[in-house]
């Protein structure tokens, strides 16, 4: 069983008259464990995507089924619960909340899922530990580095165990030696079992992917797997 | 999200943006604060004015010349239209009351007294050895009026506080010989300082025996009677048995009008109460302002912070999450201006007490429950669409915003 199964997936937004297809007709299937990039020009429709597949968007036809269950027709406190669980993002511009520091950051989804603050404080203690931030547990976001800040919001991304991590241009915003580390880390997740799907617009960091999909103008283009299998 | 979490998220959140916290903040106790003061001093107006007709004595029931209520036909009427006057035995057959306990009659005009080649234009009161006590006049020096035959008054005086200060300037009084008008009288008792009552400033009376003051005044009517009842509870049974022997006297006419005290009171009491209301309800408005100010405050905090809404929502925070979060931050915003209003309006009640000591300004209970719970109630209120706003965002277009 594929950890993701679109099928005929369609997503159009009006823009003042104008209608645009962001995805049209969209079949793709993920395994559990894959290391996907997402690439594309702007506008090819590969955020839409990944707003799809995070499920913070419906898609106007078409299926999604996520572990098998078909999350197309779920309340959005069902996908809520969803997201909180099974899915973590890392944003290219970290979303890292300004106010609380990078312990609390890392808590921010424990809080949301309702999780006693004990059981919280020693996954905190862990994450800050493997991802290497224990000196800067009592830092806020602005008195850390653009890496530290990035290694933060994956640590709060992995912090509920989720199935799936989506990063929207991870690297985009930090310089190439920090980027690098940031890749290392997301791939020694994925090394660890949890599914990567990677959104860039940098070749390099899409080389790195095991499989690569190219979108274009709301359609798959090109898809790694297809071709090695054909 | 647990209990605990969200308000500690909410506070954080408060604490997080200072200025806005602190200016809604400010906006809802300066509303607390004024529904706090203003009843303090709407209440402590009934309160002064009550306390006031209270020390005129207690259980009065107080006899004018002279009918205000309107009754049907009278044989009487049809003879005379002028009421009778109120004479000293009167009072005296009032006495018969089985609810009575002491009768005063009071005859009162304005005279001047001089002493020692002062002189001065002063209130002469004439009346009987009851009257002290029953007005709760208490004597600093020499004894009351004698408790004679009413319709004998030697040429006695009992003077108030600033009379002797003024005529006597330090010099003992009891037992010296002053003029009233054109008769000399010997001061028997000085009256301790009382200050201002229902304005008549009970300092500067001459006190004389009411057949004295009649002549002086060259009149045999009174001015009022009082009638001490013997309780509280006697005091309907006093009023009525005093309206029919006078009633008896004057032949069956009803030409005189029994007031009780605690009509009086109850009436400053009703009176005085509704002004208090009134205020309070003015105050009240600047309540709503300020719950109209948080809502504002809240509606900018969840602009302020779409893209953090639309992070928790892709953290997989529910909508009723994100709901009570920011109703609680409202919730709290109001709830601490409430209690920042109650303490800055006790401190100004206060400092109107300090101000003016005689003046009991103390807020009434129900005004500041009713100011706490409106001010945490509107705060709800105007906090509701906000955070309906927040939980609606659409999380896409919210993380976008950062």
């Amino acid at each position: 069983m594929s950890l993701i199964e679109l099928t005929g997936i369609e997503r159009s937004f009006h823009l003042g008259d104008s209608v645009v297809h962001a995805l049209a007709g969209l079949d793709l299937r993920i395994d559990a464990g894959e290391y996907v990039a997402v690439m594309g020009p702007s506008g090819s429709g590969k955020s839409t995507l990944l707003n799809l597949l995070g499920l913070l968007d419906r898609p106007n036809a078409g299926h999604y089924r996520l572990e098998g269950q078909d999350v197309t027709t779920l309340s959005g406190d069902q996908l809520a619960r969803l997201r909180s669980e099974r899915i973590g993002f890392v944003f290219q511009s970290f979303h890292l909340v300004p106010r609380l520091t990078a312990a609390e950051n890392i808590a921010l989804p424990m809080i949301l899922a309702g999780i006693a603050a004990k059981e919280r404080a020693a996954r905190v203690a862990r994450a800050l530990k493997d991802f290497a931030l224990d000196q800067r547990a009592g830092h806020r976001p602005d008195q850390l580095s653009g890496g530290q800040r990035q290694r933060v919001a994956i640590a709060r991304a992995t912090i509920m165990r989720p199935a799936l991590l989506l990063a929207d241009e991870p690297t985009g915003n930090l310089d190439r030696h920090t980027g690098e580390e940031v890749v290392n880390l997301l791939e020694g997740l994925n090394a660890q079992g949890v599914t990567l799907i990677v959104v860039t617009h940098d070749p390099g960091l899409g080389d790195r992917a095991r499989r690569r999909l190219l979108m274009e103008d709301g359609t798959l283009r090109r898809d790694t797997a297809a071709e090695a299998s054909a | 999200m647990r209990f605990a979490d969200t308000l500690r998220f909410a506070r954080d959140a408060a604490i997080g943006y200072p200025l806005r916290t602190t200016l809604s903040v400010l906006a809802m106790s300066i509303g607390v604060a004024a529904v706090v003061v203003l009843t303090a001093l709407g209440d402590g107006a009934r309160r002064y004015v009550v306390g006031q007709f209270a020390s005129i004595g207690t259980n009065l029931v107080i006899v004018l010349p002279g009918r205000t209520g309107t009754g049907g036909f009278n044989p009487a009427n049809a003879i005379t239209t002028t009421p009778r006057d109120l004479t000293i035995d009167d009072a005296a057959a009032l006495r018969r009351g089985s609810a009575v306990r002491r009768v005063a009659p009071l005859a009162v005009g304005t005279s001047e007294i001089s002493y020692g080649g002062r002189l001065r234009e002063i209130m002469v009161v004439g009346s009987t050895a009851d009257f002290l006590p029953m007005r709760n006049f208490t004597l600093a020096q020499g004894s009351g009026l004698p408790d004679n035959d009413w319709n004998s008054g030697p040429p006695v005086a009992v003077i108030g506080a600033v009379v002797r200060d003024e005529l006597f300037a330090g010099e003992p009084a009891v037992g010296k010989l002053i003029r009233i008008g054109d008769r000399r009288l010997r001061v028997i008792g000085v009256l301790e300082s009382v200050g201002q009552g229902l304005g008549m400033n009970t300092d500067e009376l001459v006190i004389v025996p009411v057949a004295l003051a009649q002549a002086m005044f060259n009149t045999n009517s009174l001015f009022r009677i009082l009638v001490e009842a013997r309780g509280r509870e006697a005091i309907p049974l006093a009023r009525e048995q005093s309206a029919e022997i006078i009633r008896q006297r004057h032949h069956g006419e009803e030409d005189v009008t029994v007031i009780t005290q605690d009509a009086i009171l109850e009436t400053f009491d009703k009176l005085l109460g509704a002004l208090t209301l009134g205020v309070a309800g003015i105050a009240a408005i600047s309540l709503a302002v300020a719950g109209i100010l948080v809502m504002n405050v809240m509606l900018v905090a969840v602009t302020q912070r779409t893209g953090e809404i639309g992070l928790l929502k892709a953290l997989g925070a529910p909508a009723r999450t994100i709901r009570l979060a920011f109703l609680t931050e409202a919730a709290m915003l109001s709830s601490l201006g409430a209690v920042v209003g109650y303490l800055l309006g006790q401190l100004g009640a206060l400092a109107l007490r300090f101000a003016f000591p005689i003046f009991p300004a103390y807020p009434p209970d129900w005004a500041v429950i009713a100011g706490l719970s409106t001010a945490l109630a509107t705060g709800l209120l105007f906090g509701v669409m906000p955070a309906r706003r927040a939980a609606r965002l659409d999380p896409v277009e919210a993380l976008m915003k950062h």
